[in-house]
């Protein structure tokens, strides 16, 4: 069973809302699932996400937060007994027949392709600026493959540019300096192949691989790049 | 061309302690450079069926498919290459079988599974998995995941509502929201990374995993240097000590020399400066 949220102000309870939906929306506005008619409560405050018996609970830029516990949150996930506080106003998180460690859920279970990333997709979508591609997802829960691309900043290639299409793309000067760039629904990421580690914003990566993001600069051989998510 | 010699395997499969019957397949060929490992789920023993489909099937298709491929060769429309391709197609139609037979067996029915799969060919490797069966790469004493998990978990740390820390704490580890079998179609997830000799590849399932930390499993392999059956002996060991609630599979696979095509190393390193 999702669990419910008991809505009070001073310790007098005013309703009671069971979690029954994948996304619930908490704010002073009437379109509102709970509805907290007071000024001190954004228009649109928050959202709770309920993914089978599991309740998320998600800051949706409030102009006075949304704390939990007494502690300002963003992003959080819900405990049975957690008090979430929207302006003067609190929400009692009860959920006493969460997720228990016995039984079924020893077996892996697989739930709804997208289901998951569905609900949360959409409080991506609902709640920040616009998703980037990555995160996109279609009927079966699978992301896009991300693109990139690479542009040189010195030297007699300065301006060049490179769209990383490939799987796999290696970058340098054999017996000097070669890294690799492979391309994973996650994102880009670098590799040390041979020779020196390669250096990104400055910083050598040492052996591990290293995900790219928008104006990493990469400096390889004596070539320094910068690095582009296209989308 | 015979991967023989420069690549050496050695797989390991076990029941565990609490469950009665063993639902995971493992299979690998040393001389085609593949390993395939799949996790399988499902009332009775279907999932063992659905598992063991998965992993002939695509054992079968790929040595098949290797065969018609000429080494390195780049498919332009997706950029991965033709090896990548033909691993995919292959979970893809293992996927179609598994779903058919779940769908006309009664005794069959609701089975699935997961899949994580390795192939080595021209001082590369691809890995395409579908579900929360991983690949690690051990490289220069560090242990590194390669492969994402289709989990509910690994779903809501990419959303920021967990840290990987409390996620491992989280109780409902075992939701997957990809598997083999459930749906006609399925989009495995497919990387390609280059190989350094001496690399140590692990692929498992989640009786591994979530028994044994991260942190675990690379001293173990540090401590197993090269002796990949001792390797896999002590993680499935460690993974039962810890109270080996899941069927735990492992394999490993260690390359010991460079593999290049018929074209050299350094022409194709080149492709761009």
């Amino acid at each position: 069973m999702p669990g419910r949220l008991v809505l009070s102000l001073n310790n007098s309870v005013l309703g009671e809302f069971d979690l029954d939906r994948e996304r619930i929306h908490i704010g002073r506005k009437p379109e509102n699932d709970i509805q907290v008619d007071n000024l001190a409560v954004s228009g649109q405050h928050a959202a709770i996400i309920t993914i089978l018996n599991d309740s998320f609970l998600e800051d949706l830029d409030s102009t006075n937060g949304t704390f939990v516990n007494g502690k300002l949150i963003k992003k959080h996930a819900l405990k049975h007994g957690d008090v979430i506080t929207v302006g003067k106003h609190e929400l009692k998180y009860l959920n006493d027949e969460a997720t228990s460690d016995s039984g079924d859920f020893e077996k892996t279970m697989i739930i709804r392709p997208g289901m998951a990333s569905h609900a949360a997709a959409a409080a991506k979508v609902e709640a920040t600026a616009p998703a980037p591609a990555t995160t996109a997802t279609s009927a079966g829960g699978t992301k896009e493959m991300p693109l990139g691309k690479v542009q040189v900043l010195n030297g007699r290639m300065a301006g060049k540019e490179m769209t990383l299409t490939k799987a796999l793309v290696t970058l340098g000067s054999p017996g000097v300096q070669v890294a690799v760039i492979t391309r994973r629904p996650q994102g880009y990421f670098i590799t040390h192949v041979e020779g020196k580690h390669p250096v990104v914003n400055g910083e050598s990566i040492g052996g591990q691989a290293r995900q790219l993001k928008d104006n990493d600069v990469i400096e390889l051989a004596g070539v320094k790049m910068e690095f582009f998510v296209i989308t | 061309m015979s991967l023989e010699g420069k690549l050496e395997i050695y797989g390991l499969t076990d029941v565990g302690r609490k469950r009665s019957h063993n639902e995971d397949s493992i299979g690998s060929d040393t001389s085609l450079g593949l390993l395939v490992l799949a996790d399988g789920m499902g009332g009775y023993k279907a999932g063992e069926v659905a598992s063991a489909i998965a992993v002939n099937m695509i054992l079968e298709e790929v040595r098949a498919g290797l065969k018609r491929v000429r080494p390195g060769d780049t498919d332009d429309e997706s950029g991965f290459s033709r090896e990548s391709m033909i691993v995919r197609d292959a979970i893809e139609h293992a996927n179609q079988t598994i779903f058919q037979t779940a769908q006309s067996q009664p005794q069959c029915h609701g089975m699935g599974t997961t899949v994580v799969t390795a192939a080595f060919y021209d001082n590369r490797m691809t890995v395409a998995h579908v579900g929360d069966s991983r690949l690690y790469r051990m490289r220069e004493a560090r242990l590194e995941q390669v492969t994402s998990d289709h989990s509910l978990l690994q779903e809501l740390v990419d959303k920021g509502f967990y840290t990987p820390e409390e996620a491992r704490k989280s109780l409902n580890k075992n939701l997957v929201t990809r598997a083999m079998g459930i749906e006609r179609e399925v989009v495995p997830d497919v990387q390609e990374d280059m190989v350094l000799p001496g690399d140590v590849y692990l692929l498992c399932s989640d009786g591994l995993t979530d028994q044994v930390e991260d942190e675990e499993i690379g001293d173990i392999l540090r401590e197993c240097r090269g002796n990949l059956e001792e390797a896999a002996r002590t993680l499935v060991q460690r993974a039962n000590e810890m109270g080996g609630k899941d069927n735990i599979s492992v394999i490993l696979a260690r390359t010991l020399k460079p593999f290049k095509a018929r074209k050299s190393w350094y022409s194709r390193m080149f492709d761009w400066f």
